[in-house]
């Protein structure tokens, strides 16, 4: 197991890089000029020496190998001084944002707890519900609520973010005025009333984006519930005189639980993704609007960093899934 | 030697096709789905015909306008008819998604068949696969967008070049499941005697594939389809709600949408009309998808 995951370890080193180099040639055709905002006034040569400044008019590769010992070398090293206090990473250049002039890594950190915070806690929303209502649906197929179900779950598939999100905004905060339709980020909460309104701002985000990954999980958990019912464990365990609750409860759903969890594990960064778009409806300050935010000023540092940032957490959680499937599932082995 | 039972079959064969008809009209949601996504799709590109208000006619006397008569969907804060701006979006909204569909259909089976046909070239495919998962689709998007929008509109023009630019990114950023799909399919099938038959009477390799293993694995072509339509719409659609789709003058139903957002607290119906259809199109597109994967499984069919 061990060295299975080492080996996936070192596998996922060329994958990244081949993706950072994607991302970088993809943003080497932007047609875009950090320098289209300074004044007309500022002379030519003065242009060119903030250019140069900026790393750019350098080749290709040596910006490429400039960004990535700046992503790989500097950043953590930033991060080490921070947590000890040490002094590191003093002076030396890091990957600057085009839009503010600072580092983009500084950025990142003040906008992820937002993000954190709504996709987290849908994701907890959602696995809450979704486990309970696969498990029933399995038990009793075909019954109405197995119906419902499906149909419930088709339609948050279908049913896009942003038509889901707007539509909340009209009944919730427009009609009734329950919630409020922006999330303000800025609140801080120290008392009962504050936590009261922060719930409330953050009842219509994680509603949309819970209905979402309710739907895709249940769906998971109910097949993966038939798959094991029909089993002949099943039948010896009730054949032994079992109660129906510590049959379904414990033999049948720690079974079931093993390919869930590692599609709860891939889901994760997938949900970042398709935060953007919640986030955007809501107002969230988050980590998608500010890739928004960047896409729209043609910051490209920004643009980079954040799709890198995106493209890790989509590898790193693979691999989790991966050695999570091998360590709960003793059937499988790697080696 | 026993003599048949029946020795001339009194039925004339049924065709295959028959048999997944039969258990298609079985699944009740497919079949409505199906009917509402025909309906849909009729809708939209025979509806402007029926409907002879065009979507970009501004008659600013009437903006802002309830349902009515003239406007059975309302107008819009230029005074554009609602209803036929659904239509033309929805035009634009359907293609997009049918031609992705094709695009990202013709990479993935075409991947896949070469990745499970060639042993060379499975490993190399399959890992291409591979890191095409592992990237940030939606971001990516967005970049391509910013980056490829300047270009392609000089040479084709804004609609044309817009319709190329997205049809083109979504094809390329979602053949991985089909390419994974029929890739495990042909090496199934082609471990099988029919297949080993055909090349033993000298069956090529191009023969074998377009008579034989195209043939048998396009059940999960079709049912990835479907999915993919469904896919394709959605993602069109959010990039048009992110404001980086479509030009605002030329109507999506993600485009609609986004404008509606505006005018939220005033006008909040004139959000549902191309939410619901979107909504709508993609629910059927599911249903279908079901049901076909249900009728095109032999095992399942006839039971």
């Amino acid at each position: 197991m061990l060295t299975f995951t080492i080996r996936r370890l070192i596998l996922a080193v060329p994958t990244l890089l081949f993706i950072s180099l994607v991302i970088f040639l993809l943003l080497e055709l932007a047609p875009g000029d950090p320098m289209a905002q300074v004044p007309l006034t500022v002379p030519a040569e003065v242009k060119e020496k903030m250019r140069l400044a900026l790393g750019l008019g350098e080749p290709m590769h040596i910006r490429f190998w400039k960004w990535l010992v700046q992503f790989f070398w500097i950043e953590p090293q930033v991060l080490i001084d921070n947590i000890f206090g040490t002094g590191l990473a003093d002076g030396k250049l890091r990957v600057i944002s085009w839009q503010t002039r600072s580092p983009v890594m500084d950025i990142v950190v003040q906008r992820m707890p937002q993000t954190l915070w709504v996709v987290g806690t849908a994701y907890a929303v959602a696995i809450l519900i979704a486990l309970p209502i696969g498990i029933y649906s399995a038990y009793r197929q075909y019954s109405w609520f197995d119906q419902l179900g499906t149909f419930v779950s088709m339609v948050g598939f279908s049913v896009p973010p942003f038509f889901s999100g707007v539509l909340v905004i009209v009944i919730f905060s427009v009609q009734l005025g329950w919630f409020p339709s922006i999330y303000d980020t800025t609140h801080v909460v120290d008392s009962w009333d504050s936590f009261v309104y922060q719930l409330k701002q953050m009842i219509m985000p994680v509603m949309v984006l819970a209905l979402q990954i309710t739907a895709q999980l249940s769906r998971f958990m109910r097949a993966s519930m038939l798959d094991n019912l029909n089993q002949d464990y099943v039948r010896t365990a009730r054949a032994k005189g079992l109660s129906e609750y510590v049959v379904v409860m414990v033999h049948v759903l720690r079974n079931s639980m093993i390919p869930v969890v590692t599609v709860i594990a891939l889901g994760i960064p997938a949900i970042f993704g398709g935060a953007i778009i919640t986030e955007q409806v809501f107002k969230v300050n988050g980590i998608g609007q500010l890739l928004i935010g960047a896409i729209q000023a043609n910051d490209l540092p920004m643009v980079q960093t954040l799709t890198f940032i995106f493209a890790v957490l989509i590898v790193l959680f693979n691999l989790i899934a991966d050695v999570l499937y091998g360590i709960l599932d003793p059937r499988i082995r790697y080696d | 030697m026993t003599e048949l039972s029946n020795p001339v079959p009194s039925k004339p064969p049924r065709s295959q096709w028959l048999d997944v008809w039969d258990q298609f009209k079985s699944h009740r949601g497919a079949l409505m789905g199906g009917a509402l996504f025909l309906f849909i799709v009729l809708a939209v590109y025979l509806g402007p015909y029926l409907w002879d208000l065009e979507a970009t006619k501004i008659d600013i006397r009437a903006r802002n306008q309830g349902p009515t008569w003239a406007h059975p969907f309302g107008t819009d804060q230029l005074g554009r008819d609602m209803l036929a701006r659904m239509m033309a979006g929805g035009a634009t909204s359907v293609s997009v998604g049918l031609t992705a569909m094709l695009l990202a259909l013709f990479l993935g089976s075409f991947i896949g068949v070469l990745a499970g046909f060639f042993k060379r070239l499975d490993g190399p495919l399959m890992r291409l696969t591979d890191l095409f998962l592992a990237l940030p689709l939606l971001p990516l998007l967005l970049v391509m967008m910013l980056l490829f929008r300047e270009p392609l509109n000089a040479t084709f023009g804004p609609e044309q070049g817009i319709f190329i630019l997205i049809v083109a990114s979504i094809g390329v950023t979602s053949w991985m499941p089909t390419a994974r799909i029929v890739r495990g399919d042909v090496l199934a099938l082609k471990e099988r005697e029919f297949v080993m038959a055909a090349r033993s009477i000298g069956t090529t390799n191009s023969g074998l594939i377009t008579r034989h293993i195209l043939p048998n694995v396009l059940s999960p072509i079709m049912v990835s389809a479907t999915l993919g339509i469904a896919t394709a719409i959605i993602t069109e659609s959010s990039l048009s709600f992110l404001g980086l789709g479509f030009p605002p003058d030329f109507p999506t139903w993600g485009r609609l949408l986004f404008d509606a957002t505006d005018y939220l607290q005033q006008y909040p119906e004139r959000v549902f009309w191309p939410g619901m259809a979107i909504s709508l199109t993609v629910l059927s597109v599911n249903y279908l998808g079901d049901g076909l994967r249900d009728a095109l499984d032999p095992r399942i069919r006839g039971r």
